[in-house]
């Protein structure tokens, strides 16, 4: 191929295909982002798709988008503002003209651009000047047309050929930022074997799009990224629902114990079923469970059978699975809940992203009911709080929330691969098989969690159950009984704090303002934080990953700032956790309840605003 | 599993130090007694049984039994149970329930623990009315019964737990009644050596809240004549002198007498629990005093797969010829690259 004379390097680029849900832009994103990672660039991803699975084409609501940030240093973000739209249809546009930088390149397909479908995007004749976007680098390429000139000869039906237009974009964004096509062009191989003809249709149609974009000079200069300068080590993409699948995986492996998941099906989660379930290579005991409750249901039978047990969920399947949380905590038995949280409350927009599940998390059952809660804060690290989850509850005998979000979960980001021997070993305190007649709430005195006596074990026979009980396992109505034990289960979550690491501060140790997060929003908040330091102010962020208990020293930073800003996608839940533990500090707020991220500038704004205030 | 002959149980063994708690005159008991004894003549080491239970009078049986024992909540026990067996096979899993706890807030675990025929024997407990919140109709309640949250007589059909059990494509349906222990612990032992999902309606007397409700069939003087124990492989006598069958007349079941009309016992229906059609089963199973004798005993006992040996089958299959056996070599699998 003839390589273009005028490169110019940039640090990082945003690029945003978007189409009909039929298509193919998750598979153009993520064939995109595979070789951007293949060559060495840190990236970030997001997928964006409506709800439903096909809305009527051409219309907004129909809109596919995934957008996929790179980099030749540390990329926290799938970022704001795109400098590429690849735009398949009007709607398109409509869809996206908003999240384009200005002066940004748009390409987009012109023969899709018909009288009917500028109609159905909701514009009377011209997308282009009707969203004043004349100034921006325009390419209207006739995407239908040339890939039905390139595919003259395959004998393919029509729709098959059309089929193929996104590889045809694909190969010009390919020719825009200097890219080798020979990774997709492998994929093609391998995921059409047996379908020689089709595989070679897309690779026709891929390279036909990356010569059109060299003949039309499509940017001119071309955009190189050069690699990031990252550790050494095996690397691999991943999304956050797969990473927390394998977490949970590898726990058990460390654990010695065979993995359990009871689940039903629910967006955003149900990827994490779905991955759990290929496993069958590795011993995975996938249960589809009736209904939310039996998916909890069947977990906790699990657990009490002496398995790893987990069930995944989003909010909705939070709720109906309260009560038998409740029992999990009544029997002290392990067990991993996952919630990928989306918005809400009820059905919600159960495709977009949002943080206010916490406090069902925290507090959402009757009674007393304390369980451990920790956050994963990037699609990659899904997998270590997967792991610290299952950790957390085989060690300490707890049910343990995990809570995701939706952009974690289909998001991915290149992930720097651990080896199993360098995980912590896991070690359940198993009841000991001479200690008989076995005391099912015999306490540890150091983390207070019982022992686990797993069924078929002679002579520990016993009984657990929702029931308030004695230290023998007998029920008891005795009212000093009951508040002991509800202090029992309440330190002895409480307890584990001594087995989680501190909270972090990224940047300097004390400052003007610490920006504060939880979960998700990680890397928006580091990025802003990152530009508000090289703007020159005194900025820094710590970031929750251990919600209940929290670190340990939460007071001590805290004091070391001269503000807070506790950044969060829901109301306020957080803040109004840390103003109820530590009362002392102000907490000013940054909250946004839209189904997306963070952007940078709001988050950036509203601390400058502070801070000159002050 | 350990050798039958070594395994010497006494009732006693299955008992725990728990004070049972049931009211004095309660079924409840009568059916703690015939389990304790069926569980002795299974040649199952006692560390195997699990009860798992859901919540009502009768869901306390976990407590007093010293097995291994999970007291549930309400409707769940089906899938308490279904994790057990699933996760680990060998044990032998037992689910106590009632006719509320399983057929109304459990009504969806109990046809889905049916339908993929996972091998658990539920014990239901069916005294058509609920006990521990103090006598308040159920869903398997007679049409009409007074009780306090209906004090004008319901208005609702009541299910029928065979017909239940056979349209959710159960393979075991059996019927007793609490106080007849020698045929419950027959029935208990046919229920635990089914492979597969095993439902065991008990007719049980609750003797505060709906005393009696079972006695136009069970009762003493009349039982002999208002039901039948079918029994697989025999002809489908009754009576107090052995003098009623049950015949096919087109395509109903009729209750004739013997002698009457030339009839004879070769002129009777034979029973056959394992025929994997259910048309003459679910007959049987509705059969309602007084147009028919209740039945009794093991009315449909059909071989099939179960769940958790489909499951435990497949994973063996795949992790034969599988190219990943260990978490390392899933981490390294696929697209990976190498930064040096």
């Amino acid at each position: 191929m003839a390589k273009n004379s005028q490169v110019i390097e940039r640090e990082e680029v945003v690029i945003r295909f978007s189409g009909d849900s039929g298509d193919g832009m998750q598979l153009t994103g993520t064939l995109f982002s595979d070789t951007a990672a293949l060559f060495g660039n840190d990236l970030s991803t997001f997928p964006d798709y409506p709800a439903e699975i096909r809305a009527p084409q051409g219309t907004v609501g129909g809109v596919s988008g995934f957008q996929v940030h790179l980099g030749n240093s540390e990329i926290n973000t799938p970022g704001d503002f795109a400098d590429v739209l690849v735009a398949m249809n009007p709607a398109a546009i409509k869809a996206n003209a908003k999240s384009v930088r200005p002066g940004g390149t748009i390409i987009f397909d012109k023969d899709n651009f018909t009288e009917k479908n500028i109609e159905k995007a909701g514009y009377k004749a011209d997308p282009i000047a009707e969203e004043k976007l004349e100034n921006y680098n325009i390419i209207a390429a006739p995407v239908s047309s040339m890939v039905k000139e390139a595919l003259k000869d395959f004998g393919l039906d029509p729709k098959s050929v059309l089929r193929t237009k996104n590889m045809f974009a694909l190969g010009m964004v390919y020719w825009l930022f200097d890219r080798k096509l020979k990774y997709t062009e492998q994929y093609f191989d391998k995921k059409f074997a047996k379908k020689a003809q089709i595989a070679e249709a897309n690779k026709v149609a891929l390279r036909a799009g990356y010569y059109y974009a060299e003949t039309i000079e499509a940017l001119n200069p071309v955009i190189k990224i050069e690699p990031a300068q990252i550790a050494k080590g095996n690397y691999r993409n991943i999304s956050g629902n797969a990473a927390t699948a394998w977490g949970l995986m590898a726990a058990a492996e460390k654990a010695g114990l065979k993995i359990f998941i009871g689940s039903y099906p629910i967006t955003p989660a149900t990827g994490i079923l779905e991955e759990l379930a290929a496993r069958k290579d590795l011993g995975v005991k996938s249960f589809q469970a009736e209904d939310e409750i039996a998916g909890i249901c069947t977990a906790l039978g699990a657990s009490f059978a002496g398995n790893l047990a987990v069930t995944s969920t989003s909010g909705p399947g939070l709720a109906l699975k309260s009560e038998a949380i409740g029992l999990a905590v009544m029997a002290e038995l392990p067990l991993v809940i996952i919630n990928v949280q989306r918005g809400g409350p009820s059905t919600g927009l159960p495709t977009k992203t949002e943080q206010a599940d916490l406090m069902q998390a925290l507090y959402g059952r009757n009674g007393e009911c304390p369980v451990v809660v920790i956050a994963a804060s990037t699609p990659s690290d899904c997998f270590k709080y997967a792991f610290e989850a299952a950790r957390i509850a085989l060690e300490h005998m707890t049910p343990v929330i995990l809570l995701t979000d939706g952009y974690l979960a289909n998001g991915s980001e290149p992930w720097r691969i651990p080896e199993m021997k360098d995980l912590p070993e896991i070690k359940p305190p198993y009841a000991d098989k001479k200690e008989i007649p076995f005391l099912p709430y015999k306490r540890d005195c150091e983390t207070l969690a019982r022992s686990w006596a797993i069924p078929g074990t002679p002579g520990l026979e016993h009984r657990i159950g929702g029931l308030e009980k004695t230290l023998k396992g007998t029920v008891s109505y005795i009212p000093e009984n009951h508040e002991m034990m509800v202090k029992f289960r309440e330190d002895k979550v409480a307890n584990v704090v001594a087995k989680i690491p501190d909270l972090k501060v990224w940047g300097e140790e004390s400052g003007d303002l610490l920006l504060v997060g939880w979960g998700g929003t990680k890397g928006y908040l580091r990025t802003a934080v990152r530009e508000l330091q090289s703007e020159g102010y005194k900025v820094s962020h710590a970031h929750f990953n251990y919600i209940n208990p929290m670190p340990k020293n939460v007071r001590e930073v805290f004091s070391r700032f001269s503000n807070i800003v506790v950044a969060e996608l829901n109301l306020g839940q957080f803040s109004d956790y840390l103003r109820m533990n530590y009362p002392e500090f102000v907490y000013n707020q940054v909250n946004k309840v839209q189904g997306l991220p963070f952007t940078i500038q709001e988050i950036k704004e509203k601390c400058i605003k502070i801070l000159e205030e002050k | 599993m350990a050798d039958q002959q070594t395994l010497q149980y006494t009732p006693k063994d299955f008992k725990s130090d728990q004070e049972v708690r049931w009211c004095p005159g309660c079924g409840d008991h009568a059916v703690l007694n015939a389990i304790q004894k069926a569980l002795t003549e299974m040649g199952i080491p006692k560390e195997k049984f699990v009860f798992i239970s859901g919540i009502g009078c009768s869901s306390r049986f976990p407590y007093y039994m010293d097995t291994y024992g999970f007291h549930g909540i309400h409707g769940r026990a089906a899938a308490i149970a279904s994790g057990v067996k699933t996760a680990n096979p060998d044990l032998s899993v037992w689910e106590i329930t009632g006719d509320g706890d399983a057929l109304a807030i459990g009504g969806n675990h109990f046809i889905h623990a049916i339908r993929r025929n996972i091998d658990i024997n539920i014990i239901l407990f069916n005294n058509e009315i609920y006990g521990l919140t103090k006598g308040q109709y159920s869903p398997t309640s007679e049409k009409g019964l007074v009780t306090k949250t209906s004090p004008f007589g319901t208005v609702e059909e009541p299910f029928s737990v065979g017909e239940l059990v056979i349209g959710a494509k159960g393979k075991f349906f059996a019927r007793t009644v609490d106080a007849n222990v020698a045929l419950s612990t027959q029935i208990y032992v046919e229920a635990a050596r089914h492979k597969g999902t095993s439902v065991v309606e008990v007719l049980q007397n609750c003797v505060i809240f709906n005393d009696g409700i079972h006695d136009v069939v069970t009762g003493k003087e009349v039982r002999d004549d208002r039901t039948i124990i079918l029994k697989h492989g025999q002809p489908m006598i009754f009576g107090k002198d052995n003098d009623k069958g049950l015949v096919l007349n087109g395509l109903k079941l009729k209750v004739v007498r013997l002698g009457e009309n030339g009839i004879t016992e070769k002129n009777l229906l034979v029973h056959d629990a394992r025929e994997a059609n259910p048309g003459i089963q679910y007959m049987l199973a509705n059969m309602r005093y007084p147009d028919y004798p209740m039945a009794l005993g093991v009315i449909r006992s059909v071989e099939g797969k179960t769940y958790e040996s489909d499951v435990e089958e497949q994973i063996n299959g795949i992790r034969k010829n599988a190219k990943i056996s260990c978490m390392d070599d899933l981490l390294l699998s696929g697209s990976v690259w190498k930064v040096e």
